[in-house]
């Protein structure tokens, strides 16, 4: 069975605009973190296809795959000592509660 | 000979009495100040004795001439090898002379203040104050080298600058604190710029080096300072007049005179101390110090004799009418040392130091007399003054002393010096020795005005004094001077200190004497009748005398004339138009700068919602944006 390049990318470009869309209208924070996690793997999705694809010799896109997917652990571990925080000092975790920083 | 071990210590210790005091002297010696004090310059002046008598008697002279001794020298500043700032001590006649009366006086004031200043709150402060002028002033006579001397010159200067103002809640003592300190400092501005000149020329400061460069015969530095000219003045006369300048400005010369009379807001003491005896002759001691030098240009030594004698003249004139007696004694001030400047310009050089030197003691004597009689009747005006001689016999025996001294009576010692000038006078240049001649007439009347209408006149009025003349430690300062008026004219002066390589000892013949003491006897004829019994005859001449009298009166408008020219030409025709540019172009530039920043910001303020999902769009937006640019437009 041979799944053609661009099937994959619209995959990948459907979860991308499905993570967008989850981030700019949820306002609950936990949920937009989800959705960024969305996007990254969207990204990764991209990365994989495109080794496999066009580069099948080396495994450069692989290892992006496998650092984006460390730092996206990173990031949701410091994301949601974040949303911790800011649950303590606002009792909520709504966007829309958190607007200090108004002009 | 080593002199360097004590010397230093002679300005060191009121040094050390300014920082003591100073730092403690709130606290612990708010009440020992003026003991503490008094005991510091006590040792410098015995120090500066001792110093005396060894320079004089006991090393004595060599070749001739009492050699000049660096006792003590040191690089303060190295700029390159070939530059350097120096500090030292310099012991020399004219120097060791004015180390005796710098400390002598200085001690005297200290003294005469502890009863004067009894009851001061802020006696620790005056004290302490006392001491820094007293310090820089000796550093001033010690200077090696022109920087030194400029150093010093500024110190003196401040200090000055705090002493007229320490009664600082009177605001007639600020506005006099401020006159004295800008007149003196535009003046001191030719002095910085003379020194500079002279020592770009010459190539080095230092005194000795610099006079021997400039009068060495065929002295290439002369022939380059001759050689240049500034609009149409050779270099060499504007770095003296320059030089002159700034010492016109301390010694209170005719026409930067106007600060002189104003500083007599600050203690009367330290009228007797500063604007009498020591930091006002600063000019005279200057000129003395480069004498060699200012003998090379002869327009210069025109413009100091006229100068001299100008101020001699008109201070002497403007002291008649003057009714505040430390105003009568403050252009008498100016007057005497129109004298020495005028004697010095005529080659006059013993003479000159030598009046310096006399009047020191009965300058500085007439000064605390009264210091003792304003402490007495609580006021400076002549007019509720009278018939003190019975309430005050020390003082009035004393300021007697002082006013023969002054006037020149023999055997006084002002008649000495005053002889030595006039006979210069006669045999250098004969109008100058006229107009002196009539000045010392005059003299001998404002000073016997002064003494006359303290001491006799009326009775006075309403005595409500309870603390009689005065405690003994303002009595005897004045006994000691007394007798210092007495018997300092009898020193053979010129035996010790001469400008050239030999002492010119010459005497002077009795027939000479008698015109300049014939003066000063009619002046004082003229006070006698005018003033010895109240009656109605000064008023009358001043009536007769009109316009004159009021011209002379108001000291001949120079202060008006100098606010007229500051007010009205100065701040409407420079600070004005350079106030309206800062104010508008400076500070509009700034302001428009800041209200540009914040119109701008209160726009697009908005913009920072302080909601995340915004941003968010607002970032893909711009990459949607970018990506756009990059894929369809910028492929090239």
């Amino acid at each position: 069975m041979n799944i053609p390049l661009t099937h994959i990318l619209f995959v990948s470009t459907a979860l991308f605009f499905i993570g967008m869309y989850g981030l700019f209208t949820r306002r609950n924070l936990i949920t937009m973190l989800m959705a960024i996690e969305l996007i990254l793997n969207s990204v990764n999705i991209n990365f994989v296809a495109f080794n496999k694809y066009l580069y099948p010799d080396n495994l450069n896109g692989v290892f992006f795959t496998l650092f984006i997917i460390a730092i996206a652990a990173a990031e949701a571990a410091v994301a949601i000592a974040i949303i911790i925080n800011l649950y303590r000092s606002h009792r909520s975790i709504d966007v829309e509660d958190v607007r200090e920083m108004r002009g | 000979m080593n002199y360097a071990s004590y010397i230093a210590l002679i300005p060191l210790l009121p040094l050390a009495g300014f920082v003591i005091l100073g730092l403690f002297g709130k606290k612990p010696f708010a009440r020992s100040a003026g003991v503490i004090g008094t005991l510091l310059i006590f040792i410098s002046t015995l120090l500066a004795l001792y110093t005396a008598y060894q320079y004089f008697f006991v090393a004595g002279k060599q070749h001739g001439i009492y050699p000049a001794v660096k006792a003590l020298e040191f690089t303060w500043l190295q700029f390159s090898p070939g530059l350097s700032i120096d500090m030292g001590l310099l012991i020399d006649p004219a120097s060791v002379m004015m180390l005796v009366v710098v400390t002598f006086v200085s001690l005297m004031v200290h003294i005469f203040s502890i009863g004067y200043m009894k009851g001061e709150e802020r006696l620790s402060t005056y004290y302490s104050f006392l001491g820094l002028f007293t310090f820089s002033m000796l550093g001033l006579v010690l200077s090696t080298n022109i920087f030194q001397i400029y150093i010093f010159w500024e110190l003196v200067g401040v200090s000055s600058f705090l002493l007229i103002g320490f009664y600082y809640d009177r605001p007639a003592a600020v506005a006099a604190a401020k006159k004295a300190f800008i007149v003196t400092r535009f003046a001191d501005l030719g002095f910085l710029i003379g020194i500079l000149i002279l020592a770009f020329y010459s190539g080095t400061l230092d005194f000795g080096t610099l006079i021997q460069r400039l009068t060495e015969p065929g002295s290439s530095a002369l022939a380059q300072l001759k050689g240049y000219g500034f609009i149409g003045i050779p270099v060499f006369s504007w770095a003296l007049a320059l030089l002159f300048i700034g010492g016109a400005g301390k010694s209170a010369m005719f026409p930067l005179h106007i600060w002189l009379p104003d500083a007599m807001e600050g203690p009367t003491p330290v009228s007797a101390l500063i604007h009498a005896a020591t930091m006002v002759v600063a000019g005279v001691y200057l000129v003395a110090r480069l004498y060699p030098v200012f003998v090379l240009d002869v327009p210069v030594l025109q413009l100091i004799t006229w100068v001299g004698v100008i101020s001699a003249f008109l201070a002497a004139v403007i002291a008649c009418t003057q009714t505040d007696i430390k105003r009568v004694l403050a252009y008498s001030t100016i007057s005497q040392i129109g004298y020495m400047l005028f004697a010095l310009g005529l080659a006059g050089y013993t003479a000159s130091l030598f009046h310096l030197f006399t009047h020191a003691f009965f300058k500085s004597l007439l000064f605390l007399g009264a210091g003792a009689v304003i402490h007495y009747i609580h006021t400076n005006e002549m007019g509720n003054m009278g018939g003190l001689r019975k309430y005050m016999p020390v003082t009035h025996i004393t300021f007697l002393i002082a006013c023969m001294a002054i006037a020149g009576i023999p055997p006084f010692a002002g008649f000495f010096s005053k002889e030595e000038i006039l006979l210069t006078a006669w045999q250098n240049n004969q109008p100058v020795y006229y107009i002196a001649l009539l000045t010392s007439g005059i003299t001998a009347f404002y000073m016997f005005r002064l003494y006359f209408s303290i001491f006799w006149n009326k009775p006075l009025a309403h005595n409500h004094n309870h603390h009689g003349e005065g405690p003994w430690s303002m009595k005897f300062p004045l006994l000691v001077l007394a007798l210092a008026a007495v018997v300092v004219g009898f020193i053979p002066f010129a035996h010790y200190i001469s400008a050239g390589q030999q002492a010119a000892e010459h005497t002077i013949p009795i027939s000479f004497s008698i015109a300049p003491v014939a003066m000063a006897l009619a002046g004082i004829a003229l006070a006698y009748m005018l003033y010895y019994k109240q009656n109605e005859r000064p008023q009358k001449l001043a009536t007769a005398m009109g316009g004159l009298y009021r011209l002379v009166r108001q000291k001949f408008y120079f202060d008006e004339l100098y606010l007229f020219v500051t007010k009205k030409i100065i701040f409407n025709g420079i600070a004005k138009p350079a106030a309206w540019i800062d104010k508008h172009l400076v500070d509009g530039l700034m302001n428009g700068l800041g209200r540009a920043t914040t119109g701008i910001s209160e726009r697009i303020k908005a913009w920072q919602s302080g909601s995340v999902q915004s941003y968010a769009l607002y970032f893909f937006g711009g990459i949607v944006a970018l990506a756009a640019v990059f894929i369809y437009w910028w492929t090239g």
